[in-house]
């Protein structure tokens, strides 16, 4: 006679709760935006640079003036609400505000294309050191240890003596300067991903190398690319705004950050506002940029702390 | 020991081959120049001014004339200063830049170890939260705007020290110059000290010593700080080159007259001789430090010397 002791009973409902309320299994991605959403100062700062993104690019359309637009009669003036003015206008009557909004739109435009150049650059370089290893690694990484050891920013300069004022070939050449310690991380990477069952798998099968390397390795390196590229982002703004500083960058009537900034530094006393909009803008970005970037490498990577 | 050094010094003699290579054919097949002006010179005079500067000969022959030259410790010309010559701008600013750099390096240095060490024995405590927040500022906010707002805040409003510029003897003026030069090289320094040093504290022998009743400091400085110094120590190569190119922002910003303004003048102005002159000038002087760090490196890790 079944269920005399009741043992099957508890049993069956066991199993249907099992089947209908089984805890769901959490995908790595899923853990990490969890672990990212945890993180306050990341959450935070994922907002404000979505803010600064959103007003760098629509507040253009909400102001009266334009960023190359000269307003004769209101000069070197103070913040002026009613001519529309809200950040005062520099030497040459032209809005601050809007010139800090095309500033910043120059400042992620530069970012955006240098770090695609150095991702795209040092992951192709890295995976391949990694996954033909030996004489081949030895020869790439050497090179990029030599070219570690050598004051990249100087050859920032001499690209841009070369360039000229192109800004797209400018940014390309920041990008190409910027992927060494991208490559390094991806070649570490693979070396142990090339270890791997599913790589002796995709062998068996018959791919070629660069097949795996393009299929099967780069897929898996998401994570530590990711990471690694937020934390690119403001390092290149900072060139980008170094260059731009020492009057090497952006040509004007367009301008960007750091040439706001230094021609906002020296007339300070008596024109505070040309030097604060476009330091705020700066400094509050790459405070943002940066805390995303450890937020993403605490959750991407949890071991590494 | 020896045999280590003179092989580094070996491998680092090709590099500074390749890099004048390089550099020199880059500047020269580059469009435009440095006699491109305003106003289009004469084509009688500017077939004269190619052949002072020798720039009419085939680019192979001026090549093994610079190279030749640079042996000799002879730059070549300025082509935009017209009354010096590459080596004498050298001569006048190299020192100054050395000076500037050593002293924000030692101080820097310092600063973060010290920094490092009372953030990791305290760690997650407050000392180690504000140290932290203090460290992260000169790492994000790039050092041209850490030095306005020096000058600003000390130099405009509190009238405490002088806002630029320099002659001999004059040290209140370096003062702000050193600091902010020192302070991203500082923060990084202590930031790697702190880590490594939580690590080295977590470590099994020195809860060893810890249990046979040692006091904190002596464990700290008879068996925490020689481990926990390795990371540092191989960081301060990459430091120095940050610490010279950073200084080309310092001294343009407090008008300082070391080689970093020559380097920014002369790359303004297409100036190809100053330009070569000092990126060949810095390249030199990157690679001989950190061949003096590396070797350093193995005195202190025997690991390293028979890699």
């Amino acid at each position: 006679m079944a269920g005399i002791t009741g043992k099957d009973a508890t049993l069956t409902a066991y199993a249907d709760a099992l089947a209908s309320g089984a805890p769901k299994g959490r995908s790595l991605t899923q853990d990490a935006f969890r672990r990212l959403i945890g993180n306050k100062a990341a959450l935070v700062s994922i907002f404000v640079f979505l803010v600064i993104m959103i007003i760098a690019y629509a507040g253009p359309y909400f102001l009266p003036w334009a960023y190359d637009k000269i307003d004769w009669a209101g000069i070197r003036k103070p913040p002026d609400w009613a001519k529309g003015h809200y950040l005062g206008t520099d030497q040459n009557g032209r809005d601050m505000l809007a010139r800090t909004f095309q500033g910043t739109q120059m400042s992620l435009l530069v970012a955006f294309v240098a770090t695609t150049v150095s991702v795209v650059i040092g992951v192709i370089y890295g995976a391949i050191a990694g996954y033909f290893g030996g004489r081949v690694d030895a020869v790439m990484m050497r090179f990029v240890d030599i070219m570690y050891a050598l004051p990249y920013m100087l050859f920032v300069i001499i690209l841009v003596v070369i360039f000229g004022r192109s800004p797209v070939l400018l940014f390309v050449g920041i990008g190409c300067l910027e992927w060494l310690t991208m490559a390094r991380i991806v070649r570490g990477q693979t070396l142990s991903l090339k270890q791997r069952e599913f790589i002796e798998a995709a062998k068996a099968g018959g791919a070629g190398p660069f097949a795996i390397i393009f299929r099967h390795i780069v897929p898996n390196l998401t994570g530590p690319v990711v990471i690694y590229a937020t934390l690119t982002i403001p390092e290149i703004i900072i060139t980008e705004s170094f260059l731009s500083y020492l009057g090497l960058g952006v040509q004007e009537p367009q301008t960007s950050l750091g040439t706001l900034i230094s021609f906002g530094a020296p007339v300070v006393e008596a024109l505070p506002w040309m030097l604060y909009t476009p330091a705020f803008f700066l400094v509050v970005m790459l405070l943002s940029l940066s805390f995303i970037g450890d937020g993403l490498r605490d959750a991407l990577d949890p071991k590494d702390r | 020991m020896l045999g280590y050094a003179l092989r580094r010094v070996l491998t680092a003699i090709p590099i500074v081959l390749l890099t004048i290579t390089v550099c020199f054919f880059i500047l020269r097949l580059a469009p435009g120049g440095p006699f491109d002006g305003e106003r289009a010179l004469p084509p009688d005079q500017l077939r004269n001014l190619r052949a002072y500067y020798h720039l009419d000969e085939p680019i192979f022959m001026q090549f093994l004339g610079y190279i030749g030259g640079v042996f000799r410790g002879d730059f070549g010309p300025s082509m935009v200063m017209k009354d010096f010559n590459v080596s004498a701008l050298i001569a006048i600013g190299l020192p100054f830049t050395l000076m500037l750099g050593f002293t924000a390096f030692i101080v820097g240095t310092l600063a973060g170890l010290l920094a490092g060490a009372i953030a990791a024995v305290n760690q997650n405590k407050w000392p180690d939260y504000v140290l932290v927040m203090i460290v992260l500022l000169p790492i994000i906010i790039p050092n041209f705007l850490m030095a306005n707002l020096a000058q600003i805040i000390f130099g405009i409003y509190l009238h405490w020290l002088p806002v630029g510029g320099y002659k001999p003897g004059a040290w209140l003026n370096l003062v702000l110059p050193v600091a902010i030069l020192a302070m991203p090289h500082g923060a990084r320094v202590a930031r790697l000290t702190r880590g490594s040093m939580i690590e080295v504290l977590g470590t099994n022998y020195i809860r060893t010593a810890r249990s046979k009743g040692l006091g904190a400091r002596l464990i700290l400085a008879r068996h925490a700080i020689k481990p926990a110094l390795l990371p540092v120590v191989s960081y301060l190569g990459p430091g120095l080159s940050y610490l010279l190119t950073g200084s080309i922002v310092v001294e343009q910003v407090f008008a300082l007259p070391g080689i970093g303004k020559y380097f920014i003048t002369a790359a303004l102005n297409r100036d190809y001789g100053l330009v070569l002159g000092t990126t060949i000038l810095y390249v030199f002087i990157i690679l001989a430090l950190n061949l003096l760090v590396d070797v350093i490196y193995a005195w202190l890790d025997p690991k390293v010397r028979y890699r």
